[in-house]
Order: structure tokens, then C-alpha cells, then sequence
């Protein structure tokens, strides 16, 4: 059925009259009595609109101007381009309906860009006009600031140094992850490594302020600031100025052995000289393990009386634990106890020399007495083997040293399994890939870059930062680890050095790569043991108290990140 | 016979000036020019009266008449009353009305005959209208406008009606007044025929914006010329016919 519409007597509907100015018939429906012609001849609309205009083209990062002060990208003919150009004729056409706009080919060499305009007004009485005109925009090349920076050498504006005057890594891979955790390195624009530290580099002066700060928010350290004059004006009474920070942090790390001056420790709550650094945040705590006495000391104190540690990590050795008895005291997670100790690697001629007449068993006493079991291994320093140099530590009662101090609970066992990490970090120099230094990245963040000399210490150090993030859960809390998915069986075996399961890699690459990370963890092996253990066959119990690492922990982002495996390290290790 | 004028710089002269076949009135400005245009084509006929209605110069708009009569609304005063009654021949009868829309001119277009007005007019105002200007009075729109007045001039010989008055409705209107009735524009393109016309039986004033067509439709419609081009038309016709037969 098709529906009909009533329409009264249409034909009588319509009327007719003259255009006003050319005399033709039209229908009257225009409401303005004149004919198209007439009309679009005696009114322009594209009034008021230029007709040219002028684009400003940066040759050295292809970006286009779009005023105030802004620089995009726009490639020919795109969107963003049109955007740019409509906006320079944005005033003029609030008054006109823009109905459409598009590109006209030009040959690019005639720095010319026309955009065909096709605009609607009302003019009169109810008479809506559209007009199209061609909008021709003239490019203009010249710099941007940012490559004007760039060309003049005047990259960056200001640095900060960071220092730890210590012989490891560690410090600066754990800040690291920190930076990282926190985004901290957001306006950086270079990070170099020089010799016991880092500089970060950064085009704006508050960038640099707001690193600095940063880094005095978690570590305890000294900030120098100083600023070198580049230019000035006399004229407009400016200057032109770099800026430096050096941030030095308190060369004391955790575990580390401190024996502090007599008269300090007196004024730190009457504390024994012979403490260990049990925990370094924003400030050092130090721990009396005989007492559990504890003191806090802040980076202001610090630098009024530096002190040095007396032995650090890599004095540790390995203690079994034969006996041990919590004596009643306990603060927070520590708890006092008696301990009896002997060496993991007793070697004869030590003991003979010993001539105290022992059986290489020590007492001592422990602040890990929540955490050790008979039968546990634990690193501490062994004082009465050490040789120290050190007018502090010669000052202290020869009789009040204890043998041994212990340190920290490891796992051995676990260790010698050379087991695959279910997770990994990331690093900033993945992300600041310069491609310059490519060839000589090694993948351990920004530090390592240097290659050659130190790169076997920082492998180690990377080992050992990694080993202490497993094993205290604290540490870990404050960084984000990504899980690491890729884990299946190696079947080549090819690996003549450890029958142990390997990290597979992905490629030829990967997995000589990984070889090189199983290498420096046998190698970290072998510094802590002495002697590597002849009976490989026992070690087959696992460490209950391990902690492990839960699958809830991880973060999941990083394949997304489009970091993958081959992009790591650049180079492999040996 | 169409001429082209302004009042100080308005076009839209209807407003400010009324013709009928018996007098004309015009509007008091700052110059004579106004008034002069008319006085020269019009002297020697009919009287040409400067005055004001109820103080104002808007007197096209305020009054309605033709050559029997001239209505004035309530708002005039005494004294112009008295101006006009002066001035007007004695054969032209004056009326003052109490309506509600007071602005007479636009919602009364007569000729001496017939008169469209208002829809909305009183009935006592219809029967002053039919009575001091004795014609046939009918309440109408045109093309949907009430304000009859503004949109359309009338004299004996033909109106224009504003350029929307669709063809039904224009020979509604034209069977009703019996005269040919065209749609058009005036000033150039507007339709306001009222305020840029103003007419009767001999000749016409436009807006100085009306354009060459315009005034050549205006001249059509109300046989300015003497004759219409039909005429001429025939004349030709006629005299080709005389020279070829």
C-alpha cells in the first residue's frame, strides 16, 4: 500500500516573481527577490577570510608550528596538517559555517600548500550562501628551539652528579629500580656512567631540582649545587647558566661493617662503636647486634662526622650455625641470640694457626635469632681473622671484639641449583637506547655502559643485587619486578659448564646471553665459597624458610613495553 | 510614471509618507527634499501636507485612506487633527478610531473600492472603515502575513503583493478586489512592499534602492505608463499586421 501525503492544491502553491536585478523569473522562495547569480555577484561571503596565510616548517625535526608555541608533527596532506592550516583562519570562520576542506596537490618543492575551502553563511533573510575559495598558505622553513638547542650544543641545561665513593654497584642498581619504580627519570635526557657514579642530564633546571630531591628522599646523601655562567645580556639584564648538582650518598651500605668513633658513639645513645648498617632509606640505621641496640643516623648527621665501613659485603664468609638459643630480648623482627658458629670451609692450616686451641667453633651473638636454625648457613665477618686499618677499631677494647658477627641468613642450596628467575627488572638504558653507545650496552641499566674493564664486576654485582632482592622482602616491596614468561626446558644441553637447566633465549643471541648470566652466577658461586662444594649430589633439600618470590608480586607489563629479549643487552658478556 | 526617492537616508519611504488619488502626506524632516520630490511631481493635482501623527513622522504607517476619506488613530492629537482638516480638500472626510492596533497603515491596504485589513480589527473599526471610506471591507492575510498593510499596495489598477503569495492566493485576493495583483519586491529584493512603495492611480514612489526591474514591474502593474505592454504589444501586432496584409 503506498501511503500518500495530502498536499493542498500544489501546484497552486508556488509563486513566481522577478530577480530584482536581472529581471529573470525565479521562484520567490530564495527570500531575498534575487536569483542565485545576482546574489552570489553582490555578496561575497568569503569576506574578512585571507586568502593567504603563512606556515612556519622546521627542517631539522620535519615539525610544523602551531602557535602559541607548540611544534607537531604533521605528515603532507594528513589530518593534522588541515587542523593546523584551518586553525590559522580559525577567527574569520567562527562567523561562516565551514562545510568542507581539502588538500589541493602542489608540488612540494613550491613550499606552497593550497586547501580548497568550502564555507555557508546566511546573508539577508533566511538565505543561506555557500561559497568554496582556495586558501593558499606559503611554508616558511626556519629552526624550532628545541633544534636550535640542538645545533648550538646546548643540550642540556643542567646535570646531577650522583657519587658513592664504594668499590660495588650496588647502590646505584637499586637506585636504579627506584628511579624507574617512581618515573624519576622522566625529563632525563642522558645518563652517562663515570667512575663511581652516574650524571643525569636534563634540558630544564627544575628537572634536574626535581631528581635531586628525589634522590634525597631515598638515600641519605649531600647536595652541592653550583652553576657556570654560559651568557649573558647586559642589555636585558639576562643570563644564561648550567647548572650542576653533585649529590653525594653516604658511602655505607647495608651490611657493612662500621666502627664508629668512640665520642660519636657516645653521643648516638652511649651506642657500642662495632654496629652493622642494617638498614639505608632515607637514612643509615645502625644495629649493635651484641645489644640490638639501634640508632638512626641522617644524612645532616652523617656529614658532620663521616665515618667509613670498616668491612663491607665482600668480607663476608660463610658460617654454619651449630647451635643457637634466643637469650629473651627481641626488638621488632630481631631477636638476641646466643650462637655457636664454625666456618663452612675450615681449612687445617687455619686452625693451626689459630693456637687458641679451639676447634674452630665460635660463640658469638646474633641479632637473627627469629630467622637461624641449627643447621643454617649465615654470612658474617670474621674479626679475629680480619685485618683492619683503622685507628677507631684499634682503639676499642681487644676484649670486647667478639670472633664473629653475624650478618645475614643465605641460602646455599638453593643457589647451587642454578634455577631460572621467574621474573626480571627493568633498566633505563632499555628505554634511553642511545644508539651511539649501542655497541657497548651491556643491559645492566645505565650501568655497565663503559665495558671492557668492570664489566665482570658489574655482572657480579648485578648477580648479588638480584639474590638480594629475592631474599629480602622489604627491598622488594619497593621495586617492580615483571614477570618472566618465557621458561621451558633448554633441550640442548650445550652447556659444557653446569648440567643445570638454563634460561632458554628466544634466538641465537638470547641464549649467548644467557650463558653469560649462568657463567657470572657460578662465578659469584665461587668468590663467596672459596671452594666450590665436591659433593654437588646433596644438595638436593630445599630451603623452607625461602622467600620466595610469589607469582602475585610480579607486574606483567614488560613484554608490552616492546622490550624484548633481543633488544637487552647489545652484546654478550665474555 | 515611478520615482525613486529617500527619506534621510531610508528607503523605506511607505513609511513615512501616504498617497492617495485625493492628497498625500508626508512626513516632517530636517530637509524639504522629501517633501520637494513629491510636491514636484504632485503639486499642481492634489494637495501635498507636511505633518506629523501623534508627534511622530512615522504618519505612512499610522493612517490609512483614500480619496474618500483618511483614518487617523486615537493617538493623534487636537491640534493635528485640526492641521489636516485644514489642509485636506473638504470633499475627503477625516475620522479618528479608537483600535487597538493603532498602527493603521499597516493593517489597512484599500483602494477607493475595496480594503484588506487585519483579521484581527474590531468590528466597530471595519464599519468606520466602510463607512468614512466607502468601501467593501474584507479581513484577509497575505501570503500568511496579517500586517496587510505592509505587505502588499493597492490602488485601483493593480497591487503588488508580497513575493511569497502563492498563485492560489493571488487570485483569491485579485477575484476579491477585482484588480490584477502581482507578486514583487521592492528595494531591491524586499518584501515589505508597504514601507518601499508608495502609489496610486497615476504615480508611484519607490525606495531609491529599487532596482530598474522592480520599478518596470511596478510601472506594469499599476499602468504607469499609459499603456501596458500588452498594449504595446497589440499596437505592434496591429500595425505589422496593417503593413504586411
Amino acid at each position: 500500500m503506498v501511503l500518500m501525503d495530502y498536499e493542498p492544491s500544489a501546484q497552486g502553491q508556488e509563486s513566481y516573481i522577478l530577480c530584482a536585478d536581472c529581471g529573470t523569473v525565479i521562484s520567490s522562495a530564495n527570500g531575498a527577490g534575487l536569483c542565485v547569480g545576482c546574489l552570489r555577484n553582490s555578496i561575497d561571503i568569503t569576506e574578512g577570510i585571507p586568502k593567504e596565510a603563512s606556515l612556519m616548517f622546521c627542517r631539522g625535526c620535519e615539525r610544523w608550528s602551531s602557535p602559541p608555541t607548540a611544534w607537531v608533527n604533521a605528515q603532507p596532506e594528513s589530518r593534522e596538517l588541515l587542523a593546523l592550516c584551518l586553525k590559522k583562519i580559525s577567527r574569520p570562520l567562527q562567523k561562516v559555517r565551514l562545510i568542507d576542506a581539502a588538500f589541493i596537490w602542489t608540488e612540494p618543492h613550491s613550499r606552497r600548500i593550497k586547501i580548497k575551502i568550502t564555507i555557508q553563511k546566511e546573508v539577508l533573510a533566511n538565505t543561506v550562501l555557500q561559497q568554496t575559495f582556495v586558501l593558499v598558505f606559503v611554508v616558511h622553513t626556519g629552526q624550532c628551539p628545541a633544534c636550535t638547542k640542538l645545533a648550538a650544543k646546548n643540550t642540556w641545561k643542567a646535570t646531577v652528579q650522583v657519587r658513592q665513593k664504594v668499590t660495588h654497584k650496588r647502590t646505584f642498581l637499586w637506585l636504579e629500580q627506584l628511579i624507574l619504580k617512581h618515573n624519576a627519570h622522566k625529563d632525563t635526557i642522558n645518563i652517562n656512567e663515570k667512575r663511581d657514579g652516574l650524571d643525569f642530564f636534563y634540558s630544564e633546571r627544575n628537572s634536574a631540582i626535581k631528581m635531586v630531591e628525589f634522590l634525597a628522599g631515598v638515600v641519605p646523601c649531600r647536595v652541592k649545587s653550583s652553576e657556570q655562567l654560559i651568557s649573558s645580556e647586559k642589555q636585558s639584564n639576562t643570563a644564561n647558566y648550567k647548572f650542576t648538582y653533585s649529590v653525594e650518598i653516604v658511602p655505607v651500605c647495608k651490611d657493612d661493617l662500621v666502627c664508629l668513633p668512640s665520642s660519636q658513639a657516645k653521643s648516638w645513645g652511649n651506642i657500642t662503636p662495632l654496629t652493622i648498617c642494617s638498614r639505608v632509606g632515607n637514612s643509615m640505621h645502625l644495629l649493635d647486634p651484641m645489644t640490638l641496640q639501634q640508632t638512626d643516623v641522617t644524612a645532616p648527621v652523617y656529614w658532620r662526622g663521616p665515618f667509613e665501613a670498616l668491612a663491607t659485603v665482600t668480607d663476608l664468609v660463610e658460617f654454619v650455625v651449630l647451635d643457637i638459643e634466643p637469650s629473651g630480648p627481641v626488638r621488632g623482627k630481631y631477636v638476641l641470640a646466643d650462637a655457636q658458629v664454625t666456618r663452612t670451609t675450615p681449612t687445617n692450616a687455619e686452625n693451626d694457626q689459630d693456637g687458641m686451641g679451639d676447634d674452630g667453633t665460635f660463640h658469638t651473638r646474633t641479632h637473627l635469632g627469629a630467622i637461624l636454625q641449627p643447621g643454617d648457613t649465615v654470612l658474617g665477618y670474621h674479626l679475629t681473622k680480619s685485618n683492619f686499618n683503622s685507628d677507631h677499631y684499634e682503639s676499642l677494647d681487644a676484649g670486647r671484639i667478639p670472633d664473629v658477627i653475624l650478618v645475614r641468613k643465605t641460602y646455599p642450596n638453593r643457589r647451587r641449583k642454578a634455577r631460572p628467575r621467574n621474573w626480571k627488572l627493568r633498566s633505563i638504558a632499555k628505554e634511553a637506547e642511545d644508539v651511539t653507545d649501542g655497541a657497548n650496552t651491556l643491559g645492566r641499566g645505565a650501568l655497565g655502559r663503559r665495558g671492557g674493564v668492570d664489566q665482570k664486576n658489574v655482572e657480579r654485582d648485578y648477580e648479588l643485587f638480584l639474590r638480594d632482592l629475592e631474599e629480602d622482602k622489604e627491598m622488594r616491596a619497593a621495586v617492580n619486578l615483571y614477570r618472566h614468561d618465557e621458561i621451558k626446558k633448554d633441550a640442548d644441553g650445550d652447556m659444557e659448564m653446569d648440567a643445570a637447566p638454563a634460561k632458554p633465549g628466544s634466538g641465537m643471541r638470547g641464549g649467548k646471553q644467557r650463558r653469560g648470566k649462568a657463567a657470572a652466577a657460578m662465578e659469584v658461586e665461587e668468590d663467596l665459597q672459596g671452594v666450590q662444594d665436591a659433593d654437588g649430589s646433596e644438595a638436593d633439600d630445599e630451603e623452607e624458610d625461602f622467600p620466595e618470590i610469589g607469582v602475585d608480586e610480579l607486574l606483567e607489563h614488560f613484554e608490552e613495553m616492546g622490550m624484548t629479549d633481543e633488544l637487552e643487552g647489545g652484546e654478550e658478556v665474555n | 510614471m515611478a520615482t525613486r526617492t529617500q527619506f534621510e537616508n531610508s528607503a523605506d519611504i511607505g513609511v513615512f509618507a501616504k498617497l492617495t488619488n485625493a492628497y498625500c502626506l508626508t512626513a516632517v524632516a530636517s530637509s524639504s527634499n522629501f517633501y520637494s520630490v513629491f510636491e514636484a511631481e504632485l503639486a499642481d493635482v492634489i494637495p501635498v501636507i507636511h505633518t506629523t501623527i501623534a508627534g511622530t513622522r512615522i504618519v505612512g504607517r499610522l493612517c490609512a485612506g483614500n480619496r474618500h476619506g483618511l483614518l487617523v488613530p486615537s493617538t493623534t492629537t487636537d491640534q493635528e487633527l485640526q492641521h489636516l482638516r485644514n489642509s485636506l480638500p473638504p470633499a475627503v472626510a477625516i475620522q479618528r478610531v479608537e483600535e487597538r492596533l493603532s498602527a493603521l497603515g499597516n493593517v489597512i491596504a484599500c483602494n477607493d473600492y475595496v480594503a484588506l485589513v487585519h483579521p484581527d480589527i474590531d468590528r466597530e473599526t471595519e464599519e468606520i472603515i466602510a463607512d468614512t471610506l466607502k468601501v467593501e471591507v474584507f479581513r484577509q492575510t497575505v501570503a500568511g502575513n496579517v500586517l496587510v498593510g505592509s505587505y502588499c499596495a493597492l490602488t485601483n489598477q493593480g497591487g503588488l503583493v508580497h513575493p511569497k503569495t502563492p498563485r492560489a492566493e493571488l487570485d483569491e485576493l485579485s477575484s476579491l478586489l477585482q484588480i490584477p495583483l502581482v507578486a514583487g519586491t521592492v528595494n531591491r529584493g524586499s518584501d515589505v512592499i508597504g514601507a518601499g512603495l508608495v502609489v496610486n492611480d497615476w504615480c508611484a514612489f519607490a525606495g531609491l534602492d529599487t532596482t530598474a526591474t522592480e520599478i518596470s514591474v511596478v510601472e506594469a502593474t499599476f499602468r504607469l505608463q499609459g499603456q501596458t505592454s500588452a498594449a504595446v504589444i497589440n499596437e505592434m501586432r496591429d500595425s505589422l499586421i496593417d503593413n504586411y496584409a
